[in-house]
């Protein structure tokens, strides 16, 4: 039977649950990433941010809680333009943090 | 003994430490490049957290460095250890013979051009934190509108920058960025103001509530995205883009005065005359401390000392306080010495 009503499931980010093995996989394949402070140059700067929510802040973000089904979202979005590298005060290779990460869902680790 | 002491520098670090070796009985001499003392102090208008005329703190040195010998727009040609003593020889060809050195040579301030991306020197309305001091003083620049009604701050413009060559915090521009959005707020009570931050650190005493004061009786907006890029209007605005990276969308503000808030940096040209008496520089440039807790104002070398912003950026106090912790290392040192 039907009520009209349901349980909404929580989605408070589990710490000590969490499964972050993408990004720590990233991470021995570009070490940077552990680097970025989340200023926002990159999506500030990026074409496509501002239409379709792509944000190399909010990949790395993401991939360090778990939430990867958000990330494999985002990266359709990214034209590789390289115009976040740029920007970048750490210095990471953000373009080439997106392209190891797409390398990395289609299960292809090691050299670019 | 020779209780002469040479002092390269004579900002306020370089003032203080002479004072306090004169009353210490010591003989100390100030060598200033420049025509003269004050250093980066002298061209403040004010200081953080209370607002104090800058020319209120520097004007009691003139009393009390009446007896110090002073030489102005001159420079170190030359620093030798002999057995104990240094032999320095003065660009004016002079020859010291000091018992102790004590380095009080400062900072630089980031060359705003090289982040060409904030367009300064080439936008009409862009300016450094040095520029709008130097307005607070004067009022007179023509990149400053009469009437601005909307005016941005950019936080860590050359710090906290790798691609710029300096990782470090200079941990006075947050503090700075806040007083000199009060002042602006002061004079144009009509303007939008916005502070673009990564991280705000106000970490001393008053600073906390600076910026509580800002946001609540200044109405000051914070906004926490770096800036990545600025370009000119049609208008001959400039238009300043960052993310709002805690709303997780991109931001545009068009700006009447863009304000860029250069950072401290080492003094690149003294290398190689810490080099010539085997005084060690850190990564970052500024000269390294024997350590970093409890001999700061010593070098690892007998008989040389640090104060102030030489090794690394520091507020006025701070340096004031080094300096006179740096005079009480020459004493102790001489006295050691005997
Ligand atoms: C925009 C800005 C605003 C600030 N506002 C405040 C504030 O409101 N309150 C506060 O507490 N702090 C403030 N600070 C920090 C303050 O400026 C420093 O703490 C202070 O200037 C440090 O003094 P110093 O003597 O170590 O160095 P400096 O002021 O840099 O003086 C060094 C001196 O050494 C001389 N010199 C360098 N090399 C040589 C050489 N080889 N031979 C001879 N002479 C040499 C230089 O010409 C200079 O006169 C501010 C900093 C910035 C960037
Ligand atoms: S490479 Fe992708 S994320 Fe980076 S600026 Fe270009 S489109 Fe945006
Ligand atoms: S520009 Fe670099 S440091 Fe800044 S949020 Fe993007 S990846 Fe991180
Ligand atoms: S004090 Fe603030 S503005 Fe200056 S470098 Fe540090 S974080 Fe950036």
């Amino acid at each position: 039977m039907d009520f009209g009503f349901g349980l909404t499931p929580s989605s408070a980010i589990e710490l000590d649950a969490l499964d972050n093995g993408l990004f720590e996989k990233l991470c021995r394949i570009e070490p940077g990433a552990r680097t970025c402070i989340a200023c926002g140059c990159c999506t500030a700067t990026c074409t496509a941010s501002g239409y379709s929510g792509m944000s190399v802040r909010k990949l790395l973000l993401d991939l360090q809680r778990g939430r990867n089904q958000e990330v494999e979202q985002m990266l359709s979005h990214c034209m590789l333009c390289g115009k976040c590298t740029m920007v970048c005060p750490r210095g990471i290779n953000t373009r080439r943090v997106i392209l190891t990460v797409c390398r990395l869902y289609d299960n292809v680790e090691g050299e670019l | 003994m020779n209780n002469k002491i040479l002092i390269v520098g004579g900002g306020i670090a370089g003032m203080e430490t002479a004072r306090q070796l004169k009353a210490l009985g010591l003989n100390p001499v100030i060598v200033e490049k420049s025509s003269s003392l004050g250093g980066h102090v002298a061209q403040w208008h004010c200081l953080f957290p209370d607002m104090t005329p800058s020319r209120k703190v520097l004007e009691p040195y003139d009393e009390a460095l009446k007896d110090v010998e002073i030489l102005l727009e001159t420079e170190i040609s030359s620093i030798n250890r002999l057995q104990k003593d240094y032999s320095v020889v003065l660009s004016n060809g002079r020859t010291l013979n000091c018992s102790a050195v004590v380095f009080a040579t400062g900072f630089r301030l980031f060359e705003a051009e090289r982040k060409e991306e904030y367009g300064y020197g080439i936008y009409d309305h862009v300016i450094t934190n040095k520029d709008l001091e130097a307005w607070f003083n004067t009022r007179s620049d023509e990149r400053v509108p009469a009437k601005p009604s909307a005016i941005g701050f950019v936080h860590c413009v050359g710090s906290r920058d790798l691609k710029a060559g300096n990782t470090q915090c200079s941990k006075v521009c947050c503090i700075t960025a806040i007083k000199q959005a009060i002042e602006l707020k002061e004079q144009f009570p009509n303007s939008e103001i916005y502070c673009f931050y990564m991280d705000l650190r106000l970490f001393g005493k008053k600073y906390e509530d600076f910026y509580i004061n800002a946001q609540r009786d200044f109405g000051i907006h914070f906004i926490r995205g770096r800036v990545s890029e600025v370009c000119e209007t049609i208008d001959g605005r400039v238009q300043v883009k960052a993310e709002d990276t805690l709303v997780g969308k991109p931001v545009k503000v068009k700006l009447d005065l863009l304000v860029l808030m250069s950072g401290i940096v080492c003094n690149k040209e003294n290398q190689a005359l810490a080099h010539s008496v085997q005084m060690p520089v850190d990564d970052d440039g500024f000269f390294r401390s024997k350590d970093n807790i409890i001999s700061i104002t010593e070098a690892d070398r007998a008989g040389l000392f640090y104060a102030g912003t030489c090794t690394g950026p520091k507020t006025v106090p701070e340096t004031v306080a080094e300096a006179r912790s740096a005079a009480l290392n020459v004493y102790n040192y001489l006295k050691g010495r005997k």
